[in-house]
């Protein structure tokens, strides 16, 4: 029954000239751990863990960066805007890859009614080495592992995250 | 031959004025005419203020539709349109149409203009495609397009006289603002402040489109057009490097200090008034210093740019507390002397009242009891600190620093009030504001600049002040002595236009799409109709065939329509706690309509 409704989806979709809709992320469970602190799910896509109200350091720095360069067009927890698609239901028929592409690239989404455009982030440090974080928040959002509200209890960051956002961020 | 058909076309109040004057001329002239709406505030002053009182707080309750227009656009519409003599002007968001309207015809659509425009220009406005109107003046309609164009149509017949470039969409640089017509030129702001501009204003010549001079907000003194000898900062000259010198190494250059407000004229000093943005990035420990002039009150010579005035109301902001909102002109009496006033209600929560002839601090308090960042403004003119606002330390993000989120910062970053410009009645020598009642919590972090991107630096969550669920409210405020007069809550926050008129009513819209008539005195509701979405436009009137209009802009949107169409975070969620955060959505939908009222003919 799933299947048939995003084969639906899909078809209206690609009937307004958006992208054709993939799959969904599938089971989010958490099964490895990466050093840098990143959960990944059985398919080695990046994933939430939260535990009694911790979380894992990615949805918190993704609930953080979303929240500055995301919710000025989608609007407040991935909630959409008056003009901007809510990302926490757009994450649950995306795969890792396309959401990645997404934000990379941006999207046309151009109708009679309506022209709405979404920028090219692959150049915005930013927005570009914080892909996962804002991926692994958002998924956690659109399976409503976590709520409208900022994360209070979190997963330290590690040495490796560091030293890899340093890199990605031009840091000496 | 083409002035007398343009007399003809634009009515006798026109026809009076056009000839040898001067397009100023023309335009004084005709701002006086209560029959017409020929500027964004109806007059220089910007008071919103109409001597039409035909609806009046007796048979204002009777008001209904008249006629709608669909633009047929679907997002946020700020500003109104322009009504000159026959004839209304009405503007959309992107892709900015413009429709010209007969109004003695059936309201036929007479022309219409529709530019094209690269939609790349979409995802660098911050927020929302919105547009804020036309400006008049010479027989032109002026438009500034969303890809910063600014664009002369023949108000006749909708053909291009000219067109001007005003800024690079790929650096981030927007037109959202309406253009002000003074004398012989156009005068236009740009937009950008969280894609780190350096934002200016710059004079058109009206005939040509002809860059005649361009002030910027921040840099050397050349480039922002101070004499440091002869400009003053509350009394004293600024000196020499006024703004490099509050700047670590160049980041003036990338600094903000956007100018999409209101501007505002005083044709006997020769002054234009206006206010710059926040300084980008939104992190406040990335730009050490005051930052000026962002945040600033300027008075400008209209014909060579030159700051006569400058003040910086919050120096080194560290809440995105905008300081582009409109300066209200009026003429008042404070402790028995006749003063030249100014009035400006600012995003950080004071109004303040200045000399407009001198730039001196008359008078500057909080126009919503909840403000909390600053205990006020040092008033001692002995001072060192004198007419610095006091910030305290629990709302200081810059104290708190990087990576630390600073809690129940009210107001928001929308501020006390965003764009939605006040109206003031001399009848009642009282201010109308529609104001936000919102707060926040602010964490900066580090950012990186890249041209054309977000520089953004802060993430933000807001929410209705503690232990309230109203998130606005529309006030009446007296700027002589700094005190509401009356307020009236409202459940989001009043994100419109109001317009006050002689008839002792005034008139606002709200997000839920209500146009509402309040008593001018008192503040009591008087009438109330429900458009088709909500208003984030402002409420203007007219006069025709000696019937007075009432018309109002809906199409909800804008920054209102980003945090409020998802309701906003409710701190309490998880709590079990069930609060008055309803979301907008629940009440409207998109739609982009002009709603115009009138009373009832047997009247």
């Amino acid at each position: 029954m799933r299947k048939i409704c995003s084969a639906i989806a899909a078809i209206i979709f690609v009937a307004s000239g958006g992208i054709a809709v993939a799959e969904g992320p599938g089971d989010p469970t958490a099964v490895k751990k990466e050093d840098d602190g990143k959960w990944l799910d059985k398919d080695g896509n990046p994933t939430y863990k939260i535990t009694d109200g911790t979380v894992d350091w990615f949805t918190y720095s993704g609930y953080r960066r979303y929240h500055s360069d995301c919710h000025v067009c989608h609007g407040p927890d991935g909630m959409g805007s008056t003009y901007a698609p809510a990302l926490k239901d757009s994450v649950k028929s995306m795969s890792y890859g396309d959401f990645l592409g997404v934000v990379a690239s941006g999207r046309k989404n151009i109708s009679t009614a309506q022209e709405n455009v979404m920028p090219a982030f692959g150049d915005n440090p930013n927005v570009a080495c914080y892909m996962d974080d804002l991926y692994v928040y958002l998924r956690a959002r659109g399976d409503e592992a976590w709520g409208r509200q900022r994360p209070s209890k979190k997963e330290d960051k590690t040495e490796a995250y560091t030293k890899a956002e340093d890199a990605c961020m031009g840091k000496k | 031959m083409r002035k007398v058909l343009l007399a003809t076309y634009l009515g006798s109040a026109a026809a009076l004025a056009v000839g040898s004057a001067s397009a100023n001329d023309e335009l004084i002239k005709m701002s006086q005419n209560p029959k017409d709406w020929v500027m964004p505030a109806g007059d220089y002053a910007n008071t919103r203020y109409s001597k039409l009182n035909q609806i009046n707080a007796q048979n204002v309750g009777k008001l209904q539709v008249a006629w709608t227009f669909s633009t047929g656009v679907l997002r946020g519409h700020e500003g109104g349109p322009l009504i000159i003599g026959n004839m209304m002007y009405v503007h959309t968001p992107f892709p900015n149409k413009v429709y010209a309207i007969d109004l003695s015809n059936e309201n036929k659509i007479v022309w219409k203009y529709e530019p094209k425009q690269d939609p790349n220009v979409i995802p660098v406005m911050c927020c929302d495609t919105v547009n804020r109107g036309l400006a008049y003046g010479d027989g032109k309609i002026i438009l500034h397009q969303a890809d910063t164009n600014l664009v002369a149509l023949d108000a006749k017949t909708g053909q291009v006289a000219w067109s001007a470039t005003n800024g690079n969409p790929a650096k981030g640089e927007t037109g959202t603002s309406a253009a002000l017509v003074v004398k012989d030129k156009v005068l236009v702001g740009i937009s950008g402040g969280e894609f780190g501009v350096q934002c200016h204003v710059t004079a058109y010549d009206l005939k040509t489109g002809k860059q005649a001079w361009r002030a910027f907000s921040e840099g050397p003194d050349d480039q922002i057009k101070v004499d440091p000898a002869k400009t003053t900062s509350l009394g004293k000259p600024v000196g020499a490097d006024s703004s490099l010198k509050t700047w670590q190494g160049d980041q003036w250059k990338i600094g903000g200090g956007c100018t999409w407000g209101w501007m505002s004229y005083d044709p006997a000093l020769n002054l234009v008034y206006y206010g710059s943005g926040n300084p980008s990035t939104w992190n406040p420990k990335q730009r050490p210093g005051d930052n000026k002039w962002s945040m600033t009150i300027f008075a400008r010579d209209a014909d060579t740019g030159m700051a006569k005035w400058v003040y910086q109301m919050t120096p080194h902001d560290e809440w995105d507390y905008d300081g582009v909102n409109e300066m209200i002109l009026s003429d008042q009496q404070i402790n028995g002397q006749a003063r030249k006033l100014l009035t400006h209600f600012d995003r950080n929560g004071l109004a303040y009242t200045m000399d407009r002839e001198n730039g001196e601090l008359l008078v500057a308090e909080k126009y919503d009891p909840k403000v909390n960042w600053t205990s006020g403004v040092d008033m001692d003119k002995n001072s060192p600190t004198y007419g610095r606002p006091k910030v305290l330390d629990a709302a200081s993000t810059d104290k708190a620093g990087e990576d630390h989120n600073v809690k129940g910062i009210c107001p928001a970053a929308l501020g006390t009030k965003d764009e939605q410009p006040a109206a003031y009645s001399p009848d009642t020598q009282l201010f109308y504001v529609p104001t936000n009642h919102v707060c926040m919590d602010y964490e900066p972090f580090k950012v990186s600049y890249t041209a054309g991107q977000p520089y953004v630096g802060a993430t933000l969550s807001m929410y209705p002040p503690q232990g309230e669920s109203h998130m606005g409210n529309f006030i009446a405020w007296d700027g002589k002595t700094g005190k509401i007069v009356w307020s009236n809550k409202e459940q989001f926050s009043v994100w419109s236009g109001a317009l006050a008129t002689a008839g002792g009513v005034v008139f606002y819209g709200t997000l839920e799409g209500y146009l509402k008539a309040v008593d001018a005195k008192s503040g009591k509701e008087l009438y109330k109709f429900k458009t088709p979405s909500g208003i984030i436009g402002n409420v203007t009137t007219y006069e025709n065939g000696g019937k007075q209009y009432v018309a109002v802009l809906s199409g909800v949107g804008g920054w209102a329509g980003i945090g409020l169409a998802a309701g906003l975070t409710d701190p309490t969620a998880g709590l079990g706690a069930v609060g008055g955060y309803a979301a907008l959505s629940n009440y409207t939908a998109l739609g982009g309509t002009l709603t115009v009222f009138s009373l009832p003919a047997a009247n």
